[in-house]
């Protein structure tokens, strides 16, 4: 097979947006902490952006044919990596989510686990021939990305583990999901709440309970939604002072509540300024995922964008208070390595698919 | 490869496209509803959030004796406090924390942790009231243990070991009770209020208006500016007309013994000293008083927290026989009656006998003079039956018995003068005729409180001019102040003056030489006064009881002095309870009295006001005193008499040593600063 890979077919435009909104990002982590003890933050964002940005290069020379290729040996990987949490993790907060690194970092697997269960359904949804899904692909689709949802449920890690859920649907909905089976994911979901409920961690529930009555304790569990919802709200149309984020009064301004912080400060204006910017993303990367060479590159680049999405859903939702708290932070504005690397992987994957969109 | 030729469905991916739409303007919408819409709410709710009112305290009124001296003060107390930056392990801390507060750590621990659940911007109070010490570990140690602050109030100090403790009172939190009540409806949970004595009496005078500081926090309670101030405005001092110099010579006179001393300007009727045993240390509730500490004090059986000087209730024994004296005399039937005292007489078919007997003597002929000096029981038996109860009752009732004196201190009780009414009312019973004998005697249902001996008595000693007591003289409240007034401040009992020189002339015969055997002269000091022991429990109870009641219920000792006899400057009425030594209720009055005097020798005011024969000081004083020795009567029949008369003198040393003159009640320097 011959190939033809040249950088003038690179996504730019998206590259230029995604870098608008982690600037933006920087800004507000920068605005947040400056008189914290998280003060300097915003210059280790850069160096993650920048190292980001490194990779997703990297990531476009590999051809991702050959990565779906051998992805079965990452799945395996994946999953191992994810029972090693499990047994030898570092305890923190009452979760195992990290492994200890020589050299001192920490690594959480969660988020490159769902880099390769993007890959996965990708490939597992390219090699259907049939127009309709059948029942026994659906519960093999449904099986790839449970098995580590539930191990990183167990951690426990409800927030990331439900954003493997976004891939396993766009998959089976791309891949020709019927309403029957539609009604049955519906079913499931509805039996699984109470099981769920009965699982849920005291804190869970306790966000869970304040989130549908966030008045009725606003002191204690409901007190991280309310305060959000005054940063949001006092930003007016054209922004504020920021009290709450400088007062310290809304809960970590640098990471999950960057929205929160960022609507105070920049107002309706500013904040719907930065959801266009996510938005153009989102457009442009549906347009590649469009024009992709085969199906197996529109699956990898529809997991992105199914897994954006649900980012931002969550998180946003969260900041307005639609959403309960779950701690998923708001990809490429959140201060964060883990998640700012993922992105850039994953737009990586999206460049190289779009970078090989004229091969034969 | 695979089927690269089979698209995905270009349907499905614009309806991918149509759902992130959708999620869009829905989050577009949750930022319109929260920044356009409700935006004017919001933003007031982070002004809320960014500006907390702190309370400023307003200090409370000092409380002052009738010459400004100080005797309540406040002093400045911290509270440690930890606040909760997220930036320290708390934990780690905690090591530290205790022993520069004198804590145990794992108490710290367990503070910290039962208060986690609070939101993070309030602060926990770690430890009240902090040594010098401990507040200087917390300055030294602001860069370790940023988490430690420590925050001001004003605290009561009061006069140290229960000094006066009953009159001034002390105060407390305001409970939810009283917050209920309209009288308390602006005060806010949180406010110290008087709970007793003058401290309740005079609270709104006392209290000051805090006021109130706008200050800047963020979301640790840390205080990043200042907005605006509202100043406090500090309570109004309080003048007593309690002389300091008096108090403390009352509060030695009773040498621990329980009991009560009340001295009183009958002319005014100005409260120049007050004591009540045993006492309680106000101090120990101005922090916070433990349960069990607060138990203790209740259960105890002496009672210290009953003010005994206008709450106990007890027979006024022979000290009631001058208000018998003024009846009889007003009534036209004292000045003649003549009686053979034989060691006793019949009333009613029983017998009723006179102190007298204990010493194997008899009285002999008795009139009205040598019955008050002698204190002879048959006298005032043949007294109180020609009287009969209703005019005993009248005259005594109009001396201010069986009711509250007025006097501006919480809680006073009534007592009780019994009557043919009272009786029926009380006890749906008919007044026997012999309850009437017992009554003469100051026996009987009759109950009485020092503070209504000492009115009473001098008023008699006065020419009937009965007066509201009270420790704050309304003049020198503040103007908005307006004083509960209970009843008339001034009452005139009619008395003729002859009957008055008799009463009084004859209590001074108490203490004259040519009276009874050993009664001794009191030099330069007109002093008069009268004795009374009172039974707790009847005589024929106590016979019941054997030695354990003899031992158990020993009779109460009462002594009403006036200074000088005539228009007396100074009454004083001690109470000694269970006081086995009748002496020493008169000896206890006498030394208030000596305390008086000689301060009024050293006014330079009264030296040049005629009195000049003080001037000179003499070495000794010889004072005089009659009391009567309970527990030395035997087989008395019941409510029969049982006093037995004894005399004696004593020598005051005055020019040995000045008395020091107090700056301040003890314990409360002039620093204001609390001595430890």
């Amino acid at each position: 097979m011959s190939r033809y890979v040249s950088y003038r077919d690179f996504d730019w435009l998206l590259l230029i947006f995604v870098l608008m909104i982690c600037g933006l990002g920087v800004m507000e982590i920068h605005s947040a902490t400056v008189h914290t003890k998280f003060a300097g933050a915003h210059v280790r964002q850069i160096y993650w952006v920048l190292g980001g940005v490194g990779a997703m290069f990297l990531m476009s020379l590999v051809n991702y044919q050959i990565l779906l290729d051998r992805i079965h040996w990452f799945y395996i990987a994946a999953v191992a990596s994810l029972m090693g949490v499990l047994l030898f993790g570092q305890k923190y907060l009452g979760a195992r989510r990290w492994i200890k690194m020589p050299g001192g970092n920490h690594f959480q697997p969660s988020e490159w686990v769902k880099l390769i269960l993007i890959l996965a359904v990708a490939k597992y949804f390219a090699e259907m021939h049939q127009r309709d899904l059948s029942w026994s692909d659906f519960m093999k689709a449904g099986a790839i990305v449970g098995i580590p949802m539930l191990m990183v449920l167990a951690q426990p890690d409800l927030g990331t583990s439900l954003t493997y859920l976004p891939v396993a649907l766009m998959g089976l909905f791309l891949g020709g999901l019927h309403w029957k089976q539609a009604a049955l994911v519906v079913f499931l979901a509805a039996l699984c709440m109470p099981v769920a409920w009965h699982h849920l961690k005291d804190y869970q529930k306790a966000r869970l309970a304040s989130f549908l009555e966030p008045d009725a304790d606003p002191q204690g569990s409901g007190y991280q939604v309310e305060q959000s919802k005054i940063a949001v709200g006092s930003g007016g149309i054209w922004g504020g002072k920021g009290s709450q984020t400088h007062g310290a009064f809304l809960p970590v301004p640098q990471t999950d509540f960057i929205f929160a912080a960022f609507a105070e400060e920049h107002g309706f204006v500013g904040a719907l300024g930065v959801l266009l910017l996510y938005f153009i993303v989102l457009m442009r990367l549906t347009q590649n995922a469009q024009t992709a060479p085969d199906r197996a590159g529109t699956f990898v680049v529809m997991g992105v964008v199914a897994v954006l999405s649900f980012h931002i859903l969550v998180n946003v939702g969260m900041v307005v208070g639609f959403m309960p708290v779950t701690g998923i932070p708001l990809p490429l504005m959140s201060y964060g390595g883990s998640s700012v690397l993922f992105m850039f992987l994953a737009l990586g994957m999206v460049m190289n698919v779009r970078m090989r969109r004229f091969v034969n | 490869m695979f089927g690269r030729d089979e698209k995905v469905s270009a349907i499905r991916l614009t309806a991918a496209q149509y759902l992130i739409l959708a999620i869009f303007l829905t989050l577009a919408y949750g930022l319109w509803r929260l920044q356009v819409m409700q935006s004017g709410y919001y933003a007031s709710a982070a002004e809320k959030n960014r500006i907390r009112n702190v309370p400023i305290l307003a200090p409370r009124g000092k409380i002052l004796d009738r010459e400004g001296r100080i005797i309540v003060d406040n002093y400045p107390s911290f509270s440690a406090l930890v606040l909760r930056d997220t930036s320290r392990d708390l934990n780690a801390d905690a090591d530290l924390i205790a022993q520069g507060l004198h804590m145990d750590a794992n108490e710290v621990r367990m503070h910290i942790r039962h208060f986690a659940s609070l939101p993070q911007y309030q602060p926990i109070f770690l430890k009240e009231d902090i040594t010098p010490d401990e507040l200087a570990f917390i300055d030294a140690h602001r860069n370790e243990l940023p988490e430690l602050d420590t925050i001001m109030a004003h605290r009561r100090l009061y006069p140290r070991n229960g000094f006066m403790a009953h009159l001034i009172g002390y105060v407390g939190e305001v409970t939810e009770d009283m917050l209920n009540q309209p009288q308390f409806e602006l005060y806010n949970p949180g406010d110290v209020v008087g709970v007793s004595g003058v401290e309740r009496q005079y609270n709104t005078a006392l209290m000051g208006k805090n006021g109130s500081r706008q200050a800047l926090v963020n979301s640790h309670g840390r205080e990043v500016g200042r907005l605006g101030e509202t100043a406090a405005v500090p309570g109004n001092q309080l003048k007593l007309t309690v002389d300091l110099d008096l108090q403390i010579a009352a509060e030695e006179a009773l040498e621990g013994r329980n009991g009560a001393i009340i001295a009183m300007d009958p002319r005014t009727g100005e409260i120049l000293a007050m004591v009540s045993r045993p006492t309680f240390d106000p101090n120990d509730f101005a922090v916070r008083v433990s349960r069990e500490e607060w138990n203790k004090l209740v259960t105890d059986e002496d009672h210290p927290l009953l003010n005994k000087a206008i709450q106990a209730q007890l027979a006024p024994g022979s000290t009631f026989k001058i208000i018998m004296a003024a009846a009889g005399l007003q009534e036209g039937i004292a000045q003649d009656l003549h009686v053979n005292c034989t060691g006793g007489a019949e009333f009613y078919g029983r017998y009723f006998k006179c102190w007298v007997v204990a010493e194997h003597r008899v009285h002999g002929e008795v009139d009205i003079t040598k019955g008050i000096y002698q204190s002879c029981d048959v006298f005032f038996y043949t007294l109180a039956e020609k009287l009969g109860i209703e005019r005993i009752a009248k005259y005594a009732t109009m001396f201010g018995l069986g009711q509250k004196t007025g006097v501006d201190l919480p809680q006073e009780v009534s007592g009780v003068m019994p009557s043919e009414e009272w009786k029926i009312r009380n006890f749906k019973q008919k007044w026997f005729a012999g309850e009437t004998i017992s009554v003469g005697i100051g026996q009987g249902a009759v109950a009485a409180t020092p503070i209504q001996m000492a009115r009473a008595i001098g008023a008699i000693a006065s020419g009937g001019r009965l007066v509201r007591p009270h420790v704050a003289n309304p003049t020198d409240l503040p103007a908005n102040l307006i004083p509960a007034s209970n009843g008339a401040d001034e009452v005139m009992v009619p008395m003729d003056p002859h009957n008055w020189e008799i009463i009084t002339d004859a209590m001074a015969d108490v203490v004259n030489p040519g009276g009874t055997a050993a009664l001794s002269h009191l030099q330069d000091i007109d002093f008069a006064g009268k004795t009374g022991s009172a039974q707790t429990i009847s005589n024929a109870l106590k016979a019941k009881l054997g030695a354990a009641g003899k031992a158990n219920f020993k009779d109460n000792g009462w002594f009403v002095g006036v200074e000088p006899r005539r228009n007396p400057e100074i009454v004083v009425c001690t109470l000694l309870e269970e006081g086995e030594h009748g002496y020493l209720a008169a000896r206890t009055a006498a030394k208030v009295v000596k305390a008086y005097v000689e301060k009024q020798h050293r006014l330079p005011n009264k030296m040049a006001n005629g009195k000049a024969a003080h001037a000179a000081p003499k070495e000794r004083i010889e004072m005089a005193g009659v009391w009567n020795a309970p527990g030395e009567t035997e087989q008395n029949s019941d409510g029969g008499a049982n006093d037995s008369l004894h005399a004696g003198h004593f020598f005051l040393d005055l020019s040995k040593k000045s008395l020091p003159v107090a700056t301040t009640a003890p314990g409360i320097a002039s620093t204001g600063y609390r001595v430890p």
